[in-house]
């Protein structure tokens, strides 16, 4: 039974390999605080903040602001601990960016702007909007 | 209110819930006795109940067609999933969109199978069906919708809009039945949701087959018999549930707006591991059929499969994705339910394997590396480390929901780039795969030992290593990864083509398993070429730094087109021409703008005359019927070599779902140019503050850098909403804008209407202006306009290539031939 052995251990470490880089690579959900504080160490890893879009006193979106080419957008996000942070993200604004109740932003903080390689958004589910007639 | 058709429907639901358990009951009896004639009787009342079941169950589906086909709105179901204008065949996919439906397309082919195995499945029919009963029993009490102990049992489609929705108007009018459904999502408003999930689920439903077998067998303490009739039903399983993720995977990139194929979203992934480990438990019943060992391993894959289609099913329908899948079911509160049904099976196959681990037949005996079951033993354990690989991280949710049922906030999130995270393992493993499958086919086969080794597979491989270097030198591949993949890939299909041509030639009835893995290998290379080698077209490298923080330039991946103005892209150049629609029996798109509203936005007039071809096909006038919700942007590629072509990416604006666009795609032999648009022009625009310009009639101003002619005005008869006294005067004034390719028109209109004068702008919104008419100064023959602009109508959009994706579908269709002819050659051998 040696061959069999020598492939189960081959098994056993590729299985670990898969366990070991799942674990390294899941990335997390922090605020902008931890990101803020993973970015000044040097840690480049991807990770998810979840919040919400500034809105000022009347309740409208603010700080929404599309780049000269219209090809990228950068907005104002407002965290779980209330914190505000400028996002970018190089993508054309999404159409239902403005009726989000809630965003994902995924990516990492270059300087002073969240970099957002992926936006999720949450918005209200269609049974809360819809009127019978 | 049609209160009777529903109260059926959940009759018919409770009959079929009950019957199954019946079933269940008779045919636990008919394997428990040990009298022959008992035994019989039992079966009899058995397979009596799950044909009672079956109709019960077909019931329950056409009460459900029927309460969407007359668009019984009063239903929650119909309302919610379907609505007046969808033509029948969406209807019956809204059948499915809804996690009900969908429930019960599963039961269906469950009952379809169940029948057929009654029929054929001689003395193995008590255990087998004993099992299936209670799947099936489990699987009606999803939608079984009672109370018991203020705990719901399933969720029925049946429930009244009054009784799920919380609304004032049926305080006022209990009565009260809206007038539309909202509509099937429309996203799935395409044929594959006709044909994709039924697919689909004949796949979840066949993986029971197997395991009802392997349950049994274990049951019943015969661990040999079962595997050779179980055979076919795994060639079908492996190849129904590989068709169907494939027609998943096809509908995806035609329609969805998911960028690609394939994209390792949870719920791709739930379904594609099951499948790795279906491939796998094929195999192993392969080697067992020729050489009577790997049973112990067959029971672990085989029962595998199927609870990994039941946690597939808990994942995608426990609302426990969340937010980390794009397309899973909207929850049902249905996860308590969902859970007994994953535990209560893997628990009893499990605790029966070990309890029968010692008495299954497991000869000792060392495995030659000459043989071929040892090379496919490899490629098993292969396929269940892939599985493996993706099952782990994409459990990331459940492990969070645990740790939060401990009380403890994980913050755990799914990889970032997950297409990257898992490539970057999955490439591995394919490689691997396509070197075994090559191997273990030419030792399968043929008489290999120490002496002729190296003859016997020294043609293929260098014939492959040929093929990579020339391919790497003409394509410039240098990454490792994809240098590997694409030698293996090449030696897997020519190893396995020597063998199709020289030995299972003589025998076509053989080739399956040789067709299928050239089939195999001519898909990963498509996938290698198309995926690893897509390239953005519309990729905008204009140096453009976006702030001053970052020093990196910001490729932009998107290209905004102005109408009418071009733009290179690549060796192409990009026209925007205009918004079209498409009209019911007209071919081709017709201009937005050739139609003129009116108040039912499913109704447009024909503008002008609309040709098809040189024939007039609609009259100037003509009433034309259109779905609203679709506008397609049509967009002109032009190239140096001459190929030029028209592209119509669509854009789907639903009131309830938003906007959904839609690709559209050039398809050439080498290569897809894969095109969507990403944003689009707001029709509600932001004006400027107008501006006042007097100009003479007949003369030139300009707007927005355009030469401007006020060409000529006239008096007019009529003006649509407002009656004309005999004292009142209306003027129109002619203006055309110059545009580089098409000239944009504007007639603003003047009124005096007894005392009081008025003006009535009209707007241009391709050009982007507003012009009113401020004041007529008679005695210099001038008109002031009140000009405001706002942007000419733009897209923005974005272009991928897809290089040899016909190598894939075409890879595709050799593996569907393959598994066919290896389901006809096992189904003779059975007959025998």
């Amino acid at each position: 039974m040696k061959k069999m052995h020598i492939i189960g251990i081959i098994i056993v470490s590729v299985a670990l390999t898969i366990i070991l880089s799942t674990a390294g690579d899941a990335s997390s959900y922090v605020t902008f605080a931890e990101a803020m504080k993973m970015a000044r160490e040097g840690n480049k890893k991807k990770i998810h903040v979840v919040g919400t879009l500034k809105k000022d006193d009347q309740g409208n979106f603010t700080g929404i602001e599309a780049s000269p080419d219209r090809l990228a957008v950068s907005f104002i996000m407002v965290d779980n601990n209330s914190e505000e942070r400028k996002v970018f993200y190089n993508e054309p604004m999404p159409p239902d960016l403005l009726k989000s109740e809630q965003v994902v932003i995924i990516g990492s903080f270059r300087d002073e702007t969240f970099v957002a390689d992926k936006i999720l958004l949450k918005c209200p589910s269609k049974y809360q909007e819809e009127k019978l007639n | 209110m049609h209160l009777f058709t529903g109260n059926l429907g959940h009759l018919f639901v409770i009959v079929s819930f009950v019957s199954s358990l019946f079933a269940f009951f008779s045919y636990t009896k008919s394997i428990g006795s040990v009298d022959d004639i008992k035994s019989g009787k039992w079966k009899n009342n058995g397979r009596f109940f799950f044909i009672l079941h079956g109709i019960a169950t077909a019931g329950v589906v056409s009460v459900l067609f029927y309460i969407i086909g007359n668009n019984y709105f009063e239903y929650h179901y119909a309302w919610s999933h379907s609505s007046k204008y969808l033509p029948v065949y969406y209807k019956i996919a809204a059948f499915w969109e809804g996690q009900e439906g969908s429930f019960l397309l599963w039961a269906l082919w469950h009952v379809i199978i169940g029948l057929v195995l009654i029929r054929y499945s001689k003395t193995w029919e008590g255990p087998v069906m004993t099992i299936f009963c209670l799947v099936q029993a489990f699987l009606i009490s999803m939608v079984l919708g009672i109370m018991i102990f203020d705990y719901k049992i399933g969720s029925s489609p049946f429930l009244l809009l009054r009784d799920v929705m919380e609304d004032p108007i049926f305080a006022i009018n209990p009565e009260f039945l809206p007038a539309d459904g909202t509509g099937l999502n429309p996203l799935l408003q395409n044929y594959w949701m006709v044909i994709h999930p039924p697919t689909l689920f004949l796949g979840f439903a066949l993986t029971i087959v197997p395991f009802a077998y392997a349950v049994g067998s274990l049951w019943m303490k015969q661990y040999e018999g079962w595997v050779r009739a179980t055979i076919p039903w795994a060639i079908i399983t492996t190849g129904i549930l590989g068709i169907g993720i494939l027609m998943g995977a096809y509908w995806a990139y035609e329609t969805l707006n998911f960028g690609g194929y394939w994209n390792w979203d949870p719920v791709e992934n739930a379904v594609y591991v099951p499948w790795l480990l279906a491939v796998a438990s094929l195999h192993s019943m392969v080697i067992f059929h020729k050489k009577g060992t790997s049973l112990r391993l067959i029971y672990i894959l085989v029962i595998s499969t199927f609870v990994l289609i039941l946690y597939s099913t808990f994942l995608t329908r426990s609302g426990i994705l969340g937010n980390t899948s794009v397309h899973s079911f909207t929850d049902l509160g249905l996860s308590g339910q969902l859970l007994v049904y994953l535990f209560v099976f893997t628990l009893v196959a499990v605790i029966l394997l070990i309890i029968r681990w010692k008495q299954i037949p497991a000869p000792a005996r060392e495995l030659s590396s000459y043989s071929g079951e040892f090379w496919i033993i490899l490629g098993i354990l292969t396929l269940c480390l892939a599985g493996f690989q993706v099952i782990i991280p994409t459990s990331i949710p459940v492990y969070s929901a645990i740790l939060k049922f401990f009380g403890m906030e994980s913050g755990i999130a799914p990889p970032a780039d997950q297409i990257q995270f898992y490539s970057r393992f999955q490439i591995w493993f394919a490689a691997a795969l396509l070197i075994l499958s090559g191997t273990a086919q030419s030792f399968w086969w043929k008489r290999i030992n120490s002496k002729n080794l190296f003859s016997e597979i020294s043609i293929p491989v260098t014939i492959a290593l040929v093929a990579a270097i020339v391919m790497m030198v003409i394509f410039r591949i240098s990454s490792v990864p994809y240098i590997l993949l694409l030698t293996a890939g090449l030696y897997a299909a020519v190893s396995n083509g020597i063998i199709l041509i020289k030995a299972a030639g003589k025998k076509f009835s053989f080739s399956g398993g040789t067709l299928a893995h050239i089939g195999l290998a001519f898909m990963i290379i498509g996938i290698l070429t198309s995926s690893g080698y897509s390239f953005v077209i519309s990729q905008n490298t204009t140096g453009m730094m976006y702030s001053k923080s970052f020093p990196d330039e910001i490729n932009k991946e998107n290209l905004l087109l102005f109408l009418n103005e071009p733009r290179q892209m690549g060796k192409y150049q990009l026209t925007y021409e205009g918004k079209k629609v498409k009209a019911k029996g007209v071919k081709g798109y017709i201009a937005r703008n050739s139609v003129a509203s009116t108040s039912d936005p499913r109704r447009v007039i024909a503008k002008v005359d609309i040709l098809e071809g040189k024939e007039v096909k609609v009259r100037k006038g003509d009433t034309l019927e259109i779905n609203p919700e679709n506008t397609y942007y049509s967009v002109y590629y032009e190239s140096d070599d001459g190929l030029n072509f028209r592209l119509y990416p669509r854009l789907q604006e639903n009131p309830n779902m938003g906007n959904v666009v839609s690709p559209s795609i050039r398809k050439t032999v080498l290569q897809d140019i894969y095109t969507h648009v990403t944003v689009v022009a707001n029709e509600e625009r932001v004006w400027s503050e107008p501006y006042l310009e007097e100009v003479e009639v007949g003369s030139s101003f300009h707007i927005k850098d355009h030469v401007a002619e006020f060409t000529g005005m006239e008096r007019m008869e009529e003006v649509e909403g407002t009656e004309l006294g005999e004292n009142d005067v209306a003027v129109k004034a002619r203006v055309r804008i110059l545009g580089h390719q098409t000239d944009f028109y504007v007639e603003p209109v003047y009124l005096i209407k007894g005392n009081n004068a008025g003006q009535i702008p009209a707007e241009n919104l391709d050009f982007g202006v507003k012009i009113g008419i401020d004041k007529i100064t008679p005695a210099s023959n001038s008109f002031t306009f009140s000009i405001s602009t706002s942007d000419k109508d733009y897209i923005i959009l974005k272009a991928v290539v897809k290089p040899l994706i016909n190598i894939l579908w075409l890879g595709t269709l050799i593996l569907v031939a393959g598994v066919a002819v290896a389901l006809a050659r096992r189904l003779m051998e059975f007959r025998k």
